[in-house]
């Protein structure tokens, strides 16, 4: 088990992973990817039991993850890397032709880790519902967690499957909701409202539970409680505050870095502001995988 | 004809669309606009400034969007919805299919960042079947143009045009050649004369095209190239003029090609001049991240592939 110090550590090297991925790449999405850092870190450093010796797609006796707002890849990528799903190097094919880390996460490629394709917004939640009803079948009774964005809860299909889950107590499933407050064209109570967000998921039959993502400490509270709750006749949501850009200063604040890679002068600067905790991974134009 | 070609730079397509719409706002004081999320991607924001009152943000609710279109159109309002290709279409079939196709809505669907030339994204928003989608419901225009300048006319002449249109168009940088040409819906464009293969293509691939056309010259090859712009309804006479005269084809567009304009021009000469086809297009594949160009070789949609596919068909003459 990772102690706090150490998991910090580890979000501040996923947090440079994220910029230095999507600089080389020119594009991705940088703004979310860094807001759910710590989360990401939490999860897959501390929360998720998992077979750490190899991927099946099936995941049976495991717990799963479903990334539905697809978009933040860069921060899945980097936890997976630096959690051995693949070697660390590869990040540096992030978004180029050929590589197995698409810039959605996608499964055709048989990037270990990824179960199903997401970036078309609104269905993940879906496929976690039907994974954890996979489970309870089987009758393991291993967990099954799904991260949404908070924009992203504008397709209606979020809804359908928070209507189901709670019909079909669906109690196996903690979803999380990056609750940034933003989107592409801006704020969410600009773009179109959540309105009064705990209040319409409790209306809709789940148990509500909320966290501070950028502070580790909390995020590790919020997950544990998250998982003390399951199994008592409800899904659980938690609703997590973050701060698309967190920590650096030039990215915060603002929506518009949600999808625009830091050209080299605001990587330095950006860098600058992050402790390289356990080493970059070697960027390379040509990555040749080990053993090729 | 080709060598009096003007390029005047590069712009994507899709600031065609912008310009375009903006156009249509001032000329149609019962046009509209919707967007899902995706303004700037759209180049939307000149219409928005100066009709705030007739544009709506439906946030990321793409079937909602569509539907409420129909709502729009029944209200007499054109509405021009805009976000990307894969949204506009596979996301939202059904709610096209009933509210706006089946209802006979004129509703403009239109459709930015279609096909691999987006690029970085990846194949979650690739999308390359749209234009069979499309063009399968019945009364729906399907138009792809091929340039800045086309798609530009394209979003301004739908507005005169009653009945549902699906508009697509893409993200990358591309030359610009249409300027001084004309534009009318179902009208193909005759870009060059000649007489020993007839290509035809649509949306970005009518540059490699042109660029294919120029080396074949080189090489002692006449190529009568020809514009498909609007691949419903299809110009067929224009195609069966062009084929009479060079008995042979060869068809290049960014799309599956099960379902998209080789499939319908295929499917015209089967009825009326079976004769050797070739298909530039992609063959039951999915795309995958990287740069527009890289994708395009991949996949077969460069250049070089459209010289091979008139060598094959030549050779089958
Ligand atoms: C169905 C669908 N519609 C539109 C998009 C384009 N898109 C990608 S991310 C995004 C905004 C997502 O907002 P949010 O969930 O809040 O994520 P954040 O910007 O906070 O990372 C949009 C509209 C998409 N990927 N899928
Ligand atoms: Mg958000």
């Amino acid at each position: 088990m990772a102690d706090l110090v150490q998991l910090k550590r580890i979000a501040t090297q996923v947090r440079r992973d994220i910029l230095r991925q999507t600089h080389y790449a020119a594009s991705g999405h940088p703004g979310g990817s860094l807001g759910c850092a710590d989360f990401f870190t939490a999860l897959y450093f501390e929360i998720l039991r998992k077979n750490d010796a190899h991927f099946s797609m099936e995941g049976k006796g495991e717990d799963l993850f479903f990334l539905s707002n697809g978009h933040i890849s860069p921060v899945w990528y980097s936890v997976l890397a630096r959690s051995g799903y693949f070697p660390l190097g590869e990040l540096a094919t992030f978004r180029k032709l050929n590589s197995r880390l698409q810039g959605h996460p996608a499964t055709h490629e048989g990037l270990p880790g990824i179960r199903v394709a997401s970036g078309s917004l609104g269905q993940g939640l879906s496929v976690a519902i039907g994974a954890a009803l996979a489970k309870r079948l089987d009758g393991d009774d291993h967990l099954v967690y799904c991260l949404t964005g908070d924009g992203e809860l504008q397709e209606g299909q979020i809804w359908e499957a928070a209507l189901f889950a709670a019909h079909k107590k669906v109690d196996n499933l903690i979803l999380t909701v990056d609750w940034n407050g933003v989107q592409i064209d801006g704020r969410n109570d600009d773009v179109i409202s959540l309105g009064d967000l705990p209040a319409k998921w409790t209306a809709f039959g789940w148990d509500v539970l909320h966290m501070h993502g950028n502070d580790m400490q909390d995020v590790l509270r919020g997950l544990a409680a998250a998982k003390a709750r399951t199994g008592k006749g409800k899904p659980v949501v938690v609703l997590m505050k973050t701060e698309m850009g967190y920590p650096i200063d030039f990215m915060m604040g603002t929506h518009k870095w949600h999808g625009v890679a830091p050209n080299a002068e605001q990587l330095e600067n950006a860098l600058s502001q992050l402790e390289e905790t356990l080493g970059d991974y070697p960027y390379v134009e040509k990555y040749q995988p080990e053993g090729a | 004809m080709l060598d009096q070609l003007v390029v005047n730079g590069k712009k994507a397509t899709r600031d065609g669309f912008g310009d375009g719409l903006l156009e249509v706002g001032r000329q149609y004081p019962q046009a509209v606009a919707l967007c899902a999320d995706l303004v700037g991607s759209l180049k939307m924001d000149a219409f928005i400034k100066e009709f705030p009152d007739r544009f709506f943000q439906a946030g990321i609710s793409e079937a909602n969007m569509m539907s409420m279109a129909a709502g729009l159109a029944i209200g007499g309002k054109i509405p021009y919805t805009g976000t990307f290709a894969n949204f506009s279409t596979g996301r939202v079939y059904d709610q096209i299919r009933q509210c706006i196709a089946y209802s006979e809505k004129n509703v403009k669907v239109c459709a930015s960042h279609a096909g691999v030339t987006l690029g970085e994204d990846g194949a979650t928003h690739q999308i390359l079947e749209d234009i069979g989608m499309m063009k399968m419901l019945p009364g729906f225009t399907v138009i792809n143009p091929c340039d800045y300048a086309q798609t530009k006319a394209a979003t301004i002449a739908i507005a005169e045009h009653q009945g549902p249109v699906y508009l697509r168009f893409g993200r990358p940088s591309w030359p610009v050649f249409t300027e001084n040409m004309p534009f009318e819906i179902g009208k193909a464009l005759l870009l060059q004369k000649g007489t020993d293969v007839s290509i035809f293509a649509t949306g970005h691939l009518v540059w490699k095209a042109v660029e294919a056309a120029r080396e074949l010259a080189a090489h002692g090859i006449s190529v009568e190239l020809v514009n498909i712009h609007t691949i419903k309804p299809l110009d067929e006479e224009a195609i069966l003029d062009s084929v009479q005269k060079t008995r042979c084809v060869v068809t290049a567009e960014e799309h599956q090609i099960a379902g998209g304009l080789g499939e319908s021009i295929a499917q015209l000469l089967a009825r009326r001049m079976p004769l050797p086809m070739e298909f530039v297009g992609v063959h039951d594949q999915f795309g995958e991240s990287g740069t527009p160009e890289a994708l395009l070789e991949k996949y077969g949609m460069g250049a070089s592939h459209i010289v091979e596919a008139v060598h094959r068909v030549l050779a089958r003459k």
